[in-house]
């Protein structure tokens, strides 16, 4: 049994489609992310997954249970992170979670569990008196002290400091590790690849890409032989094709990909260049493309239609199975 | 599938779910308790109105005493302004806060979320209606005792019903700060036409009569004629309460929404 089964989902809102064809399914003591734009449909997804919306279409399943029909059962199995509030702003971390860990049958000891998000410094405080980073670790908190085997977290490290990022991806990871599974969706590419098991791309409601970070990177055809950079300064990308006899194209806000092998001749080259020009050279790399460049890839040109073309390469599997 | 990742060979704990009412009981109130403007609201107003009116006879009460016409009509106020205005105004932004959303995918359930609810309404009213009966005893009040206390507390409860409805309705249907203002205007609009300050025999006979069709009005005659006159509620005040009690919460069911 998978944790999560969803096969062919389909959302609507009045004529608004939300969500169309999406499918997959997620292992125990794996984290799958959710990655798209604003409104591509990743929150109505995690929300139908969560019993919040019943689809139009499709079938979901999570530990094998309906989460409308079998809401009051599942509930007690998962745990939900929203993507923001969710708390009575005049209660205290250490209120919450006592409170929370009275619903459940079996929970988790609310003062280890304050530790370990490590709220206990603040324990006293009252929700709206928290910074961003200590109320979505508190959010956090909330959604594991039922000890669930399926955790949704909507953007789960959102307005986070460095460090509570860090704490937040290590209490992600030690769940996954004990049998767990997560799903996540996030802006944050980088999060993703630090954590994610198996990435799912949306885009305008529809899954445009699946696979582990690395596949989808090892997949992406579009420019598989180059040089990536990034610089400060003034790059004009027509010259520079020009003047180093190679293509360049530009990638990002500060990002260029030069389609040349990386011999050392060249790169020496391309140093003297950018020495020539005043521009300063941040990173230099080459390789399969970066997950961001997957995304920008996938999000930005997807096709309007339900025929995905060249992305049935990118995702390499069908939506009835996995990889 | 895996006996131990199916939930459904799982027991239900009733241990637990007592635990949960108890815990969410007690969260409710102390987060009413920790809001000022509701214990303004709940307290702070009507022991003020209490006050204030019973010592200074500027209410057109005819013979009878300011405190005997004023204080069933405080405690109408306070149940009102308890079982609607801080269930609604605190319903609507929990909602708003994503916090009704968040509990709904815990096993709290909405059954055990709405009686904890109902429970710490009736506390607050019980604390509400001693402490203000304490006052007006204090300021001369005479509490007819006997059957009329019991039917005193039939019909608080049957207008708590009706006002929670009512709160709970336009928690559903409005925004939060929409829901705040409302239900705000309705309190101003039934503590001045709900004979709970001015008598109802003061107002214009039309709007007398729109008046009696209230909530408002009938909760306050029904305590001024059980806990003041000691004589029978009338018939029109049981069945304007009771079809506010019926119809408030059924539409509140209806239109109702946990995000």
């Amino acid at each position: 049994m998978y944790a999560v089964e969803l096969a062919d989902l389909h959302i609507t809102y009045g004529k608004k489609i939300a969500v169309s064809g999406v499918s997959f399914n997620a292992d125990f003591g794996t984290t799958v992310a959710i990655l798209g734009p604003n409104g591509a449909g990743k929150t109505s997804t995690i929300e139908t997954l969560e019993g919040y919306r019943k689809p139009s279409k499709g079938r979901v399943r999570v530990l094998g249970l309906d989460p409308i029909k079998d809401h009051s059962s599942l509930v007690k199995y998962i745990g939900v992170m929203l993507q923001s509030g969710g708390i009575y702003t005049s209660m205290t971390p250490r209120e919450a979670v006592h409170l929370f860990a009275s619903y459940y049958d079996d929970h988790l000891d609310p003062v280890t569990l304050l530790e370990t998000v490590a709220l206990e410094r603040v324990a006293s405080t009252p929700w709206r008196k928290l910074s961003g980073g200590e109320r979505q670790r508190l959010s956090l908190a909330l959604a594991l002290v039922g000890k669930p085997r399926v955790v949704f977290l909507d953007e789960p490290t959102a307005g986070v400091d460095p460090e509570g990022r860090i704490a937040i991806r290590q209490v992600i990871s030690t769940l996954v590790n004990e049998g767990a599974c997560v799903i996540l969706t996030t802006h944050e590419l980088e999060e993703a690849e630090k954590l994610a098991h198996k990435v799912i791309i949306i885009n305008e409601g529809r899954k445009v890409a699946e696979g582990s970070p690395w596949e989808l990177r090892e997949r992406t055809t579009l420019r598989d032989k180059g040089i990536r950079i990034q610089v400060k300064g003034n790059l004009d990308a027509e010259i520079a094709s020009a003047q180093l006899e190679v293509q360049v194209e530009k990638i990002g806000d500060d990002s260029y990909f030069i389609y040349t092998e990386s011999s050392p001749d060249f790169i020496l080259s391309l140093a003297r260049w950018l020495a020539q020009h005043n521009i300063t050279l941040y990173s230099l790399g080459s390789g399969p493309a970066s997950l961001e460049e997957v995304y920008i890839n996938l999000t930005e040109s997807a096709p309007q239609t339900p025929n995905l073309g060249h992305r049935e390469d990118i995702t390499g599997v069908s939506d009835e199975r996995t990889l | 599938m895996n006996v131990l990742y199916n939930p459904l060979t799982l027991p239900n704990s009733a241990r637990r779910r007592w635990r949960a009412f108890y815990s969410q009981t007690r969260a409710e109130l102390t987060m009413t308790l920790r809001r000022g403007e509701s214990l303004i609201l709940t307290l702070g107003i009507p022991i003020a109105i209490l006050a204030f009116f019973s010592t200074v006879k500027v209410l057109p009460t005819g013979k009878e005493s300011p405190i005997t016409f004023l204080t069933p009509g405080v405690l109408a106020l306070a149940i009102m302004s308890t079982s609607m205005v801080s269930l609604g105004i605190s319903t609507g932004f929990e909602r708003s806060n994503g916090v009704l959303k968040r509990l709904g995918t815990t096993p709290l359930g909405r059954s055990t979320l709405l009686a904890a609810k109902i429970q710490s309404i009736l506390v607050i009213e019980l604390l509400q209606v001693v402490l203000l009966s304490v006052i007006g005893l204090a300021l001369g009040w005479h509490l007819r005792t006997g059957g009329g206390i019991v039917i005193g507390i039939l019909i608080a409860l049957l207008a708590t019903t009706a006002f929670s409805g009512i709160g709970l309705a336009l928690a559903g249907l409005l925004t939060a700060e929409t829901n705040l203002a409302a239900v705000n205007g309705i309190y101003l609009v039934l503590l001045l036409l709900g004979g709970m300050v001015i008598p109802l025999s003061s107002l214009p006979s039309g709007l007398r009569i729109f008046s009696e069709l209230l909530p408002a009005a009938a909760l306050s005659q029904g305590l001024h004629y059980a806990l003041g006159t000691a004589s029978a509620v009338p018939l029109h005040d049981w069945i304007v309460l009771g079809i506010w009690a019926l119809l408030a919460p059924a539409v509140a069911a209806v239109s109702f929404k946990f995000e």
